[in-house]
């Protein structure tokens, strides 16, 4: 019984994926942006020392490769986010919200149907940065998946957490300026986080709290056949709490309570 | 008397300092058709909130067959089925797969959804449209399709909330018609809020809902009958004057 609803669940979000095949392309659009146009401007600019887990001098584009690659799933998060508060103005939302099964249930199943969604962008991704011969090493591809997967649920998680409290879709381009950006650019996506002590040290221990630098460090590590306990305990930790506020979010004794349904 | 199909008692329910229901107490029968009626701002969306388990009471209990809704939550859904004012399906999915996603959320075996997919389109004499997406159907066909998916896991009671809202006269009418058919054939208690009277038909069961409250539960002649009005219109104007005051 719980397999068929959460069979069904993910069957609706790739049908759903299926149908909107631009939002596969306006995914991918982002990250190929940095790994072509920036990273040929940034490479001259920013030397990339040997840091674990790189036993050699590495290419920015090689750099970057996982901070995208979690970009991807940061924005993907996000987009379920906002399809979530569509879905409830919408009024669809209250299907789910509805069925039999224990809602935590639900939730949790929603979340790792955006995660196979997430996953399956980022290899994509994957697919063609090897095409441009921005690689690492193959076995990594295989073993950076719990990683991946560990990513996009912690950041489908926090795309759940904010759809539970956003009231309306208008004000879900605040999100965009106060979690998205400050997440990518206060993390260790794009430039290692001991480039940033040099230039100011607050900014590092904010970037050093930032749990998406963990999920990052979790799928550079992985790529490279290593594990980062710190990273993937941070990641794990983070995605508890975020799952446990959302589904404490969308507890019927609070928060729909105070959206007015009226009639 | 048989045990009521759905018990209201007592059920309160506030926005803040706005109070939407107060002291709501009802109960169905199975295999009777009911007729929510009420204007705008009644409390009929909140009232079906509440029975569908989208919001608890804050007073009051609800319990379906016997079961208390605060208690077995899940029980209680499980014989529910609910068509909301707002259209819910997925206009980029098929009609098909929109019913099989409904009914992988109440946990149907994939054969059995198969089974109770072809029924309820054979119902609803839309078979012919399956493959077809939502969004290529008119408004009314939409409609059909909800109330055919809130029938799939075999409900013992069907909830309408202002269903036909924004639908043209003659497919109200159809739709009305065979919710009614729906009602003597399977012996589903249906529960259809409205605000439009004309929908409300001289055999039906009515319930009145003004301000939040209950102002009548009678079938629909008798209480024309017992107040000596010639129409439903002038029934639910007597109660809407006496709610008022």
């Amino acid at each position: 019984m719980y397999w068929t609803c959460f069979v069904g669940v993910l069957k609706r979000e790739l049908l759903r994926f299926w149908q909107q095949r631009s939002r596969l392309i306006s995914a991918l659009v982002r990250p190929l942006l940095w790994l072509v146009v920036f990273a040929a401007g940034f490479r001259a600019a920013l030397g990339v020392a040997i840091i674990p887990p790189y036993e050699t001098y590495i290419t920015y584009e090689v750099y970057i490769i996982p901070g995208l690659a979690g970009v991807i799933m940061l924005f993907n998060g996000m987009q379920s986010s906002l399809s979530m508060v569509y879905d409830r103005e919408m009024g669809s939302m209250k299907v789910l919200l509805t069925s039999p099964m224990p809602r935590p249930f639900l939730l949790v199943s929603k979340l790792l149907a955006g995660a196979c969604i997430s996953m399956l962008q980022v290899y994509a991704f994957f697919a063609i940065a090897w095409l441009l011969e921005v690689e690492a090493e193959p076995i990594g591809y295989l073993l950076v998946i719990p990683a991946l997967l560990l990513t996009a649920l912690l950041l489908g998680a926090l795309g759940l957490l904010l759809s539970s409290f956003i009231k309306q879709l208008e004000n879900f381009a605040g999100v965009m300026n106060f979690v998205v950006f400050p997440m990518f650019f206060l993390s260790s996506a794009l430039y290692p986080l001991w480039k940033m002590r040099e230039s100011s040290e607050w900014l590092y221990w904010i970037c050093q709290f930032n749990p998406f630098t963990h999920a990052v460090e979790l799928i550079r590590f992985a790529l490279y056949g290593q594990f980062n306990g710190q990273a993937a305990l941070v990641t794990g930790l983070c995605t508890l709490i975020f799952t446990s506020l959302a589904i404490w979010g969308y507890d019927p004794k609070r928060g729909m309570v105070k959206r007015k349904v009226g009639g | 008397m048989s045990v009521p199909v759905l018990a209201v008692e007592q059920v309160g329910f506030n926005y803040g300092a706005k109070q939407a229901l107060s002291e709501v107490t009802f109960s169905l029968s199975p295999g009777s058709y009911y007729a929510l009626l009420g204007p705008n701002g009644a409390g009929k969306s909140t009232l079906f909130s509440i029975l569908c388990q989208l919001l608890q009471p804050q007073t009051g209990s609800v319990t379906v067959n016997g079961i208390n809704a605060a208690k077995k939550p899940r029980q209680v859904l499980k014989q529910i089925g609910m068509v909301f004012q707002q259209p819910t399906l997925d206009l980029d999915l098929s009609v098909e797969q929109n019913l099989a996603y409904h009914a992988s959320l109440h946990g149907l075996s994939s054969a059995y959804t198969k089974q109770r997919i072809n029924e309820e389109l054979q119902r609803f004499a839309l078979s012919e449209r399956r493959k077809d997406k939502v969004r290529s159907l008119n408004g009314g066909h939409r409609r059909r399709v909800e109330i055919a998916r809130a029938l799939l896991h075999q409900p013992a009671i069907l909830l309408l909330d202002e269903a036909t809202v924004g639908l043209d006269q003659s497919t109200r009418d159809t739709i009305n018609d065979h919710l009614r058919q729906l009602c003597s054939d399977s012996g589903i208690t249906i529960l259809s809020s409205t605000h439009l009277i004309d929908e409300v038909r001289p055999t039906d069961e009515l319930i009145v809902l003004i301000k939040g409250q209950i102002q009548l539960q009678q079938r629909c002649e008798e209480a024309m009958q017992a107040l000596q009005l010639d129409s439903v219109q002038a029934l639910y104007r007597h109660f809407h004057q006496q709610g008022e005051q």
